[in-house]
């Protein structure tokens, strides 16, 4: 009997297994891949007024933490899985896939879309040869956020756009060891995305940058060696323990705790360090660019999350109506409409930093554009480089070579070894991947 | 003969046991703990235990951003359908394995187990590639059909060993009596394996549910499972360990009670034969 019920069991599980959730054959059902993140779970519940316009169009969405994402994305591109309709892509991943054929072009996009619109480094960053390759959702660079109270305390004061110098100054006025206050919080954690995204940026300020026009790795010259030991010495002398596993959260934490002088990291932190439910210090926080070196460059990063459609899916033309919508000046005026305009996102178009009602909402909002517009994806460095990309090298042997060196710096900082062993190391993995990979 | 056991080392053994079960119990603990929560007391430094104002909001935002019965009855049909399916190839195999055993059993046994030793990833590709011609891909058939073949050798291997403890006269006697093979099986094996066969059960319910790696690689919106729900909320950019910790409980929740209510069947299936 028992057995019996058991089969009945099975045979019922494998119908209700086979039985597929049919849509309408009227409706075109788009699957969404995205981000975790508050811009985007937002709109998730903004859909309604999409759907409403479009009765024809069901949306599902399929939400992951970005390295996952990152993955299920690339896999299923690369292989023509079809399973996303739309894609939430970085800007490292658009000029690549793009170069492969493996996107849509949007430059058929409507005219009230208005692409002249979108920031001209954002859309440097989407365009290959001419096509935009993906709609920017919204947009980041990396900008100084410190405690203007502290630096009232010392005595000083943070310059708009300082210098590395003035970077150092101030984190050593600031440090307070025994009550826990370090001066400088910056990325430890090893990943292309994490620690390389940081030094990138600041190699970048320093003159320094990953490959020459040869595409010969540079770790060896006194550009970089300047940029880690200095590094290494700031964070050494003036940051927090443990700082060589610290990521974006773990800053967030300890910024929002008081503990940091000062955080460069992403400008959409911004709204996370003055949001006082979250903040201990919601109305201690002051903005500045990302330090220079004198040399023309600034160490800040430009990244944006944008949508993008798979070539080859077949619902083309519906997709392309979600992307128009989501990224549209109308949805950033629903998401105002909705949750007030400090909750819009940031970062992509030039008339939100135009609109009066968005830059008193958001006291961030000009240094955030400020440091868009002082990022460069088509000339990055201060020599010139074979790639795009600020904070990364838009080739797809990067995400692992950086990732790699990524580790030897962490070690560095860690205590492990010295700069020099660290660079030396990420030279010659770099020089060997380069050379396998045919360069 | 037993051992006397004085009242001392008695409390001595009761407090050892409650302190490894403390510590062991305590991840899942904290994670429930931490989902009542806000957002900046789940990463207050130092870190509150209980003292804090208890909040059921990231309940309730889990329960408008996420489909959550959707997740759950996609977890129940896979994990339940492959291990139902499994033990349906399992039971056959292991029971020739156990009562007639040729030569190369052994080996046989051994070359399943070395299956897991493979890491899955080492074989995503061939089957994202299967699972694109066959059109498998974000759907509950696929994704049961693969959980029970990862899980097979377990299975196979647990039952083999129960089986193994059944003295073979029994069998030979229903033979005798004219059983055929398929009432051999159904009727006289089946029945006295049944603790060994209910915590074979339990044990691949558990570990199919837990899967995390195929389940997140093999779907998409329509049979995503509750692991693919805790994994939308993890994020790199933002706070979320409240939000994160309340999707973890709430996909943990009914294969908890559902171990917390088996679990003298559990013991006795995972003891049986422990003792000849």
């Amino acid at each position: 009997m028992t057995i019996r019920t058991a089969f009945c069991a099975a045979s019922v599980l494998a119908l209700a297994t086979a039985t597929g959730a049919f849509a309408d054959s009227h409706t075109t059902t788009l699957t969404i891949a995205t981000v975790n993140n508050g811009d985007m779970v937002r709109m998730q519940g903004l859909t309604d007024d999409f759907t409403a316009k479009n009765p024809d169009i069901a949306l599902e969405w399929v939400t992951l933490e970005e390295n996952v994402l990152r993955q299920r994305v690339t896999q299923d591109i690369a292989t023509k899985g079809g399973q996303f309709d739309v894609m939430t892509i970085g800007t490292y991943e658009v000029p690549i896939w793009g170069a492969q054929n493996w996107l849509v072009s949007l430059n058929d996009l409507p005219a009230e879309w208005d692409v002249d619109d979108i920031l001209p480094a954002m859309r440097g960053g989407l365009t290959v040869d001419g096509e935009l390759y993906a709609a920017p959702f919204y947009g980041e660079s990396s900008m100084v956020m410190y405690r203007k109270d502290l630096m009232e305390a010392a005595g000083m004061e943070m310059p708009d756009a300082p210098t590395w110098d003035d970077i150092r100054a101030a984190a050593e006025a600031m440090t307070d060891k025994d009550a826990e206050v370090y001066g400088i919080c910056l990325r430890g954690k090893a990943g292309w995305g994490e620690n390389m995204a940081f030094l990138t940026a600041m190699a970048n300020s320093y003159g320094a940058r990953w490959f020459d026009e040869e595409w010969k790795p540079q770790f060896d010259t006194d550009a970089w060696k300047a940029t880690l030991t200095d590094y290494l010495d700031l964070m050494n002398n003036y940051g927090p323990p443990g700082a060589s596993t610290n990521g974006f959260n773990e800053n967030l934490s300890l910024f929002q705790q008081g503990k940091c002088g000062m955080w460069i990291d992403a400008t959409v932190a911004a709204s996370f360090v003055t949001n006082p439910d979250d903040s201990t210090v919601a109305d201690k926080v002051g903005f500045a660019l990302a330090p220079d070196k004198g040399l023309g460059k600034r160490g800040n990063w430009l990244w944006a999350w944008s949508l993008a459609i798979p070539a080859g899916s077949d619902k083309v033309d519906a997709a392309k109506k979600f992307v128009a919508w989501a990224t549209s000046k109308e949805y950033t005026a629903l998401v105002a409409a909705n949750e007030g305009w400090a909750n819009v996102p940031p970062g992509t178009r030039t008339s939100l930093y135009e609109n009066e009602e968005y830059t008193s909402a958001a006291p961030f909002a000009e240094m955030t554009l400020e440091s868009i517009n002082a990022a460069d994806p088509t000339n990055p460095t201060v020599d010139p480089v074979p790639y795009t990309g600020v904070q990364f090298v838009a080739i797809p042997e990067f995400a692992g070579i950086a990732t790699q060196v990524g580790q030897e710096f962490s070690a560095a900082l860690a205590g492990q070894q010295t700069a020099e062993e660290a660079l030396e190391k990420a030279q010659a993995l770099t020089t060997d991947e380069m050379e396998a990979a045919g360069y | 003969m037993a051992r006397n056991v004085t009242t001392q080392r008695k409390i001595v053994n009761t407090v050892l046991a409650w302190g490894i079960g403390l510590l062991i119990f305590f991840p899942i603990l904290w994670t429930i703990l931490t989902s009542f929560k806000s957002e900046a007391t789940a990463i207050a430094d130092p870190p509150v235990f209980l003292f804090f104002d208890w909040t059921l909001d990231n309940y309730r935002v889990v329960q408008e951003r996420s489909d959550y019965m959707r997740f759950l009855w996609n977890s129940v049909i896979i994990a339940g359908g492959s291990t139902l399916l499994g033990i349906i190839v399992a039971v056959p195999a292991a029971w020739s394995m156990a009562f007639v055993p040729s030569a190369r059993t052994k080996d046989i046994l051994l070359w399943m187990l070395s299956t897991k030793m493979l890491p899955a990833v080492g074989v995503l590709y061939p089957i994202y590639l299967i699972f694109i011609k066959m059109g498998l891909l974000d759907s509950r058939v696929g994704l049961t059909v693969v959980l029970m073949l990862i899980n097979l050798p377990i299975i196979i291997w647990m039952l083999y060993t129960y089986f193994r403890e059944i003295p073979g006269e029994i069998l030979e006697a229903a033979r005798m009596d004219g059983a055929s093979l398929k009432e051999e099986i159904l009727y006289v094996l089946t029945p006295m394996a049944v603790p060994g066969i209910a915590s074979t059960v339990l044990l691949n319910i558990i570990l199919a549910w837990n899967e995390a790696f195929w389940t997140l690689n093999l779907t998409a919106a329509k049979a995503a499972p509750l692991t693919a729900f805790i994994a939308s909320y993890s994020s790199p950019e933002g706070l979320f360990y409240a939000k994160l910790s309340a999707a973890s409980t709430m996909a943990i929740a009914p294969i908890l009670i559902l171990g917390w209510f088996s679990q003298k069947q559990l013991v006795r299936g995972l003891t049986f034969g422990a003792v000849k």
